[in-house]
């Protein structure tokens, strides 16, 4: 027999010996087991747009919604002769009373034409887009998961009805009813909250506020729906389901435990990006003077309202417009980014 | 004996990840002569694939060859520019792929596919492409090929898109055709329609062949030679029967003991070969089969052993081999004294 | 393909008569219903009008005229604007808006696939960061905060572009820009990722190693394929477009049909809402439904269903 190398003669004898378990295993470089949400959120940290974003609405939603109530001003207070101030102005009144020793709270922005304070309504008005986005993407979640699980889990006949009917509202363009229903459904809301007791708090929410819940909540849900279902339908496959459908367990108690648990991932990625879409509709209505009444403010309708004074006060277009895009530019990255870490499928 | 279509040296090729160099090839070499069928076999991620990619020039990025030389029918090929590259492609060289169903794309009509190989490497004019891409798929055993041509891959099932496949890889008659585990996608009963056509092909048409697989029955019915791969290294190599009667290396020996026999006078067992494939980020410096080998020796946890020759054609990378050959050796020796 | 075709009319009809429906019982929230003004207090002109729209009649009754009225394409009389009909109005105003809204559509998709293209093809590269930043930050950003900057920066600041109308090719410079900027992104985003996923495909691979150069495979296999999905994404722009007219033409003053929309909102000029809204209904769901069969066309995969 022939041989390639010619050391076997200083061959070690011990090196032939058989090899024990530990040794062997040592070359097995195994890598840490991590669970799902471990590993999700170990790649959300990475992800440092993600994480900007998420500290930004953190101290957003601070701004918008802790800091008002401690403020000095507050967003409908029309301060009398001091209209129109620049950044950090003073009217000839407040400047009187600083020199008698009084201390008086800055206008970080300025005023508006009323001698309201444009900082405080700036807060208000994230105040509103954030409230809007975040109650209208819960009411969609709450609607489309309900809906979207149940055609999803009976199939069949249920199914099809159901999902006939999201289809036609699915190609109903939404924009054009939102507008009518902003239109009309002041009316009937008004007369509820005026005639009917027990609904006075639609006054105090707002009716503008309230309408566009509704309006949302009628429309948005059907995307919601139609990703619930899908997930359903594949999970329903699964054999944990046909095991604990074996074993007896209640067709809610399947829906709860099982289906609507394992589908959590793709709920709140979805629900996270809806909260700027429901932001971005709600800004665009206010600007077109269909949103919150007067004198809440919403950065849509003040941003509509400035536009006559570009000329001389841009600061009040640009504040609310800067803030707008950078709620919904957050939004989004914590949206992209919680979608790559918990769900890569899912793009797109 | 005949000229030598392909002689691989040393290749080494490595992906550069962010998570550091895998290294995907370790000194692989392989030599094939013109009119051989060749079988590399293998599990995922032995480095089959990889190194039919490398011979077409298609190493996908962030891999890149790192040392080593690849001679293909006087070609250097880790040498060539892609532009040289090209007229190899799909000429000289042609290649199947697994799965049929994603390979062909789908916004064109298979004779669009067909036709465009033809028009690359040859001086047809559309009639002519016409004409042999019709005689092509009547060779792939395609019925109707006039109106197959015009259709679009997803109208055709799975079997009829690897034979297209398979046509637009003969369309300019290449010397070697590689076949990257082309049945795997597919039914059993396919399966064996497919092996068939390439066998009868393979009489026809006299090229040569790399048959990429882990189907050692695939291996069995058509080579004539076999590389067997572990880790990113040829562990043995040697024809179809010294592999299959006489193994030497004892991955290969699992590898025959975990397919089942229909023949089995008794009863057999299925043996897996227990354990999982060793960190290529990290690979270890001795045998990469250790950790999973019965017989695994201290020597080959340390280093990596060099290739036993046990005849002209069969070579074995394993050190039970070398400590065989010592004793042998030793005693011969003893009995010299 | 055929039935095809017939099927998604069928269903384009059934929307669209649930938006009639809607629009016509939604209109009834409104005090007095939507054909009275609320100057029209005479008991004298109330009874004449209570007899031209036929208010009383009952519900059902007035339903099925106002339906038949619809059919017959008379979407009736404005309340604000005597004598003059809502067909007259909106084809008067229309072909401003579909002018404007057009140019915008080309150009979204004439800079989106390329942007989204180079920027696949660059993946993690600075011109790929630059451009999905910019992308990123375009799909954030209301029209409305998009016209408003445009008109600050260019026509306020600046004074070299034209803020206000369209009565020269310069004047449309800023609301093109601000109608198109968003789809531009969108189409960048989507070009991007579906580049990317082509590129990854299978047969990408094929035609590499049929000796195909690299730039003949990206233009002849990969962007027939990567375009599919935009052309999907065409229905939600058109509605882009139409709903960020209505902000940008109010913003530049453009006589069009989305300022006119707008305006007959805060006019409660109901007639003219209820009009507009049918019509444009109408016009996106025709939209989308062509662009649903072009779809089924061009991609041949979706043939069979």
């Amino acid at each position: 027999m022939e041989k390639k190398n010619n050391f076997s003669f200083q061959l070690d004898v011990t090196d032939f010996l058989p090899a024990d378990e530990s040794e062997k295993q040592s070359m097995v470089i195994m890598r840490e087991s991590t669970s799902f949400w471990k590993d999700g959120y170990r790649r959300l940290k990475r992800n440092k747009l993600a994480m900007i974003s998420f500290v930004v609405i953190v101290i957003v939603l601070i701004m918008a919604f802790i800091v008002p109530s401690f403020y000095p001003y507050s967003y409908e207070q029309q301060i009398r002769g001091s209209e129109n101030l620049g950044v950090m102005e003073y009217s000839k009144e407040e400047i009187a009373r600083m020199e008698a020793g009084e201390k008086v709270f800055p206008h970080l922005l300025g005023t508006d034409s009323l001698g309201r304070d444009i900082t405080i309504r700036l807060l208000m008005g994230s105040r509103i887009s954030l409230l809007v986005g975040i109650v209208a993407s819960v009411i969609i979640l709450v609607i489309g998961s309900i809906y979207g699980s149940i055609a999803g889990y009976f199939g069949g006949k249920v199914d099809m009805i159901m999902m006939r009917a999201v289809d036609i509202i699915y190609t109903v363009p939404d924009i054009l009813i939102i507008i009518l229903l902003s239109v009309t459904l002041k009316y009937p809301l008004r007369d509820l909250a005026e005639k009917v007791p027990g609904f006075q708090w639609i006054e105090t929410v707002g009716v503008g506020l309230i309408s566009i819940f509704i309006v949302f909540s009628l429309l948005y849900w059907v995307g919601m729906s139609r990703i619930v279902r899908s997930q359903i339908l594949t999970l329903k496959e699964q054999e944990y389901v046909v095991a604990a459908k074996a074993l007896g367990a209640s067709s809610s108690r399947i829906i709860r435990k099982h289906l609507l648990t394992n589908s959590i991932g793709i709920l709140i990625v979805t629900t996270t990006l809806q909260i700027p879409a429901s932001i971005f509709t709600e800004s665009f209505l206010s600007f077109l003077g269909l949103g919150v009444s007067a004198p809440m403010p919403s950065l849509g309708s003040m941003a509509s309202q400035a536009i006559g004074g570009i000329n001389s006060y841009p600061l009040r277009l640009l504040a609310p417009a800067a803030m707008i895009s950078l709620i919904i530019l957050s939004f989004n990255l914590l949206g992209d980014g919680l979608r790559d870490a918990f769900d890569p499928k899912l793009k797109n | 004996m005949s000229k030598i279509l392909l002689d691989i040296q040393d290749l080494r090729l490595s992906f550069f990840t962010p998570a550091g160099e895998v290294k995907a090839l370790n000194d692989v070499s392989i030599r094939m002569n013109e009119g051989d069928v060749l079988g590399i076999v293998g599990e995922s991620g032995s480095g089959k694939s990889v190194t039919a990619y490398s011979i077409m020039g298609l190493t996908a990025h962030p891999g890149r060859i790192i040392g080593g030389t690849i001679d293909f029918n006087g070609h250097r090929i880790d040498r060539m520019t892609e532009k040289e590259m090209r007229k190899i492609r799909g000429n000289e060289v042609s290649i199947i792929f697994q799965d049929p169903m994603t390979s062909l794309n789908p916004v064109y009509t298979i004779g669009d596919q067909i036709r465009e190989v033809l028009f690359l490497h040859t001086n047809l004019d559309k009639k002519q492409a016409q004409h042999r891409a019709t005689e092509l798929l009547k060779l792939v055993g395609l019925n109707d090929p006039e109106k197959r041509l015009k259709q679009y891959p997803h109208e055709l099932s799975g079997g009829m898109r690897q034979r297209v496949m398979i046509a637009i890889a003969l369309a300019c008659e290449p010397k070697l055709l590689i076949a990257d585990e082309p049945t795997t996608a597919l039914d059993v009963t396919i399966q064996a329609q497919i092996m068939e056509l390439m066998i009868e092909l393979k009489k026809k048409l006299n090229m040569s062949i790399i048959m990429i697989t882990h189907d050692l029955g695939i291996v069995a019915s058509m080579c004539r030679k076999i590389v067997v791969m572990y880790a990113g290294k040829v562990v043995e190599k040697g024809t179809v029967e010294e592999i299959f009667y006489n193994p030497k290396h004892e991955y290969t020996k699992g590898l025959l003991k975990s397919i089942p026999k229909l023949n089995a006078t008794e009863r057999e067992k299925l043996v897996p070969i227990p354990g999982t494939p060793v960190d290529m980020l990290n690979p270890p410096p001795g045998c990469p089969f250790a950790p999973r080998c019965e017989k695994c020796m201290k020597i080959c946890i340390r280093s990596m052993p060099e290739f036993t020759q046990i005849s002209d054609t069969h070579a074995s990378a394993c050190w039970l081999l070398q400590k065989e050959a010592a004793q042998a050796l030793k005693g011969g020796n003893s009995i010299g004294k | 393909m055929g039935a095809y075709a017939i099927k998604r009319i069928a269903s384009a009809a059934v929307t669209l008569f649930v938006v009639a429906t809607l629009t016509f019982f939604l209109m009834f929230l409104v005090p007095g219903g939507p054909f009275l003004s609320e100057k029209a207090t005479t008991p004298q002109t109330l009874k004449a009008l209570e007899q031209k729209y036929g208010l009383d009649q009952p519900v059902g009754v007035q339903y099925v005229n106002y339906m038949k009225r619809i059919v017959m394409g008379d979407l009736g009389t404005s309340l604000k604007m005597r004598g003059q009909e809502v067909n007259d109005i909106i084809g008067q105003r229309f072909p401003v808006s579909a002018r404007l809204g057009a140019i915008a559509v080309l150009i979204a998709i004439a800079v989106g696939i390329p942007l989204g293209s180079v920027a696949a093809l660059n993946r993690g590269k600075w011109l790929d960061n630059i451009i999905m930043f910019i992308a990123t930050t375009g799909i954030a950003v209301p029209s409305f905060v998009v016209a408003t900057t445009l008109m600050f920066t260019f026509g306020v600041k600046l004074h070299i572009l034209p803020t206000y109308g369209l009565s020269s090719p310069m004047h449309y410079v800023l609301p093109v820009m601000a109608l198109a900027f968003y789809p531009t992104a969108y189409i960048s985003r989507l070009m991007r990722s579906s580049m990317l996923d082509v590129l990854g495909q299978d047969y990408m691979r094929t035609a590499r190693a049929k000796g195909i150069s690299q730039f003949k495979s990206l233009f002849k296999h990969a962007l027939r394929n990567a375009v599919l999905p935009v052309i999907t994404y065409m229905g939600p722009m058109l509605a882009y477009i139409l709903t960020g007219s209505f902000v940008v033409e109010k913003i530049f003053t453009i006589p069009g049909l989305g300022s006119q929309f707008i305006s007959s909102i805060t006019d409660r000029d109901y007639p003219l809402i209820m009009g507009t809204t049918i019509f444009l209904a109408f016009l996106l769901i025709t939209m989308n439904v062509i662009v649903d069969i072009a779809y089924k066309i061009i991609d041949p995969r979706i043939k069979l269903k």
